[in-house]
């Protein structure tokens, strides 16, 4: 397990210089820079601004200096936010993101497999059809649309729960289920599907001619089964749901992340884009290590290599 | 039930893009002309979507904005589509150390976290139709050239295959003519599946204001206009939401649909 870890470690640190690199070069692509303004600056300033921050130099050597300093850990200066580093920044938001990505994966689960369950084991019922009309609609339905609806009815219509902002735990449940609700669809049509196809199989007819009782042949042989393929793409949708989380961290004003992610872009902040993609390509690798770790546990046929 | 579900949405997709072709003689009013008598207007006769703050009708905005969602969405999936057939294709018929490498440069772009990449190559791009369109078709080639390669791999072993080569069929012509004929049909799901990923990516980027610039507009960046008035004036956001969420849901059950039909391997899996 331990040499599974390392290796896996050491397989994202290419993954990660890579994105690192990418990354610099689109932002430097185009012409125009941070220091760009309205308001005309002396030249003897901006040359000052520019030496400060190795803007001057040739592209190469910018991006070897900024490598040395990120493999320093040293995520560097905010240009625009002045006197604050990348990194004070990042520990300030990342709590935010994290948090509401973490309630978000709890709607998922919460809602996607018991609404799977549901469905398969009563198949083509009218409860059947209507979780699969609502997880049609649950895939369709952008996550700003859903947040949009949501603080309509519960904030404007009903003042039930606020519309923004991230103060204590009820702020929390319009933004989770707004990034979540349609990740739930996803999993609720996978649940099914692969229910579906276990309670078919032959150990399941055994089971029933044992004569268990249906709850424990749901929930203690077929849900056991059918539980890999979620597991498998937990990976690429904890990844969905880091990224996607900006746009509600923009609807719902949360101070995440995200947000910081889309001034920093406009704003043309060089170090604070770098740093927080970095941030988002080392979660989405940790993610897809645990979620990896989490299926050989749960499935003995599978062996870490 | 899922044939009659694909069926009114491939209905309801053709109106919307011949709608969205012939915009300026559907479209009741240009989408800049502004009634000053009407501003924020809720829904009335002349207004049928009612009007923005400008007093600009909502309903000729959509109009046009379904020109740039479309275009967008539809477009691009084709580029990235084109793209990445031509990159899977190759990798995997010329196979050994060629596909390995090519196979790796995918990987790094899947590594991106693609909304990310968008965002930032739209912004710096100078947020047009061009930087969206060039930033979407980056990211999303890469499902279609694992997708492609896939498929080309395994029809690839098969004896019609190994008897064309016996002829002496040139690989250019093995790959045209005999294998992207069985791969046709999965790229035609594949595509009414891709287009509503790239209308919700475009829609999102709008809807955060970083996508399509004013005075061009599309679904999202409607819906945005909207959103800071939801409050008061919640059709302003309703009518371009409920347009970009009709349009997705349907082309995701004209996928289904297709896939049905065109996917012999897909058939009896009804998710």
């Amino acid at each position: 397990m331990l040499r599974f870890i390392i290796r896996r470690i050491l397989l994202g640190i290419p993954v990660l210089v890579t994105v690192a690199t990418l990354t610099f070069i689109i932002m430097h692509w185009v012409p125009g820079g941070p220091f760009d303004s309205d308001k005309i600056l002396p030249p003897e300033i901006i040359a000052n601004i520019e030496a400060k921050y190795h803007l001057d130099k040739p592209l190469p050597l910018q991006y070897l200096l900024y490598m040395k300093q990120l493999l320093q850990g040293d995520l560097g200066p905010s240009y625009k936010y002045l006197g604050r580093d990348v990194s004070d920044i990042i520990r300030d938001t990342f709590p935010v993101s994290f948090t509401l990505g973490l309630c978000a994966v709890l709607v998922v689960l919460g809602l996607g497999i018991p609404a799977g369950m549901i469905s398969a084991y009563w198949k083509n019922s009218l409860l059947d059809r209507s979780v699969l009309l609502f997880a049609a609609m649950g895939i369709s339905v952008p996550s700003f649309v859903l947040g949009a609806i949501l603080v309509w009815i519960f904030s404007h219509h009903w003042h039930l729960l606020p519309p923004a902002l991230w103060e204590g735990p009820r702020h929390m449940v319009l933004p989770a289920f707004a990034l979540g609700a349609g990740f739930a669809g996803y999993i609720a049509r996978l649940t099914r599907t692969t229910l579906l196809d276990v309670l078919d199989s032959d150990y399941i007819r055994t089971a029933r001619a044992k004569g268990l009782t249906e709850s424990t042949i749901l929930f203690k042989h077929a849900l056991k089964n059918s539980i890999y393929p979620i597991v498998s793409v937990m990976g690429p949708l904890t990844a969905g749901l880091i990224t996607g989380s900006f746009v509600i961290e923009y609807i719902f004003s949360i101070p995440g992340m995200g947000r910081f992610f889309i001034t920093a872009v406009t704003n043309r902040d060089y170090p604070l884009i770098m740093g927080v993609t970095l941030v988002y390509a080392v979660l989405i690798v940790i993610a897809n290590t645990i979620v990896d770790m989490v299926y050989s546990w749960l499935d003995p046929r599978v062996t870490l290599k | 039930m899922n044939r009659l579900a694909s069926k009114l949405s491939a209905g309801f997709l053709l109106i919307v893009s011949a709608v969205a072709v012939f915009a300026p003689w559907v479209a009741p009013y240009s989408y800049e002309t502004q009634d000053t008598l009407q501003t924020l207007a809720f829904p009335n006769m002349e207004h049928w979507m009612g009007t923005d703050r400008l007093g600009r009708d909502l309903l000729s905005r959509m109009i046009y904005g379904a020109r740039v969602s479309l275009f967008i969405g539809v477009f691009t999936t084709l580029f990235a589509l084109l793209i990445g057939t031509l990159y899977g294709a190759i990798s995997a018929y010329a196979g050994g150390r060629t596909d390995n490498l090519m196979m790796r440069g995918v990987d790094v772009v899947f590594a991106l976290p693609d909304l990310l990449m968008i965002i930032l190559i739209t912004v710096l791009m100078g947020r047009g139709v061009a930087g969206v369109f060039i930033a979407l078709t980056l990211v999303s080639w890469v499902t279609v050239a694992r997708l492609v390669r896939g498929e080309v791999l395994r029809i690839k072993e098969y004896p019609y295959i190994m008897a064309a080569r016996a002829l002496g069929a040139s690989p250019v012509r093995i790959l045209v003519r005999e294998i992207f004929p069985n791969i046709l049909g999965i790229l035609v799901v594949t595509l009414s599946f891709r287009v509503p990923v790239a209308i919700l990516a475009e829609s999102t980027l709008s809807f955060i204001g970083l996508g399509i610039a004013p005075p061009f507009s599309s679904w999202g960046s409607l819906a945005n206009d909207g959103w800071t008035a939801i409050k008061f004036y919640p059709h302003l956001i309703l009518f371009p939401s409920s347009a970009i969420f009709l349009t997705i849901l349907s082309f995701n059950f004209l996928g289904d649909g297709l896939r049905e039909t065109l996917d012999p391997k897909a058939s009896k899996v009804s998710a």
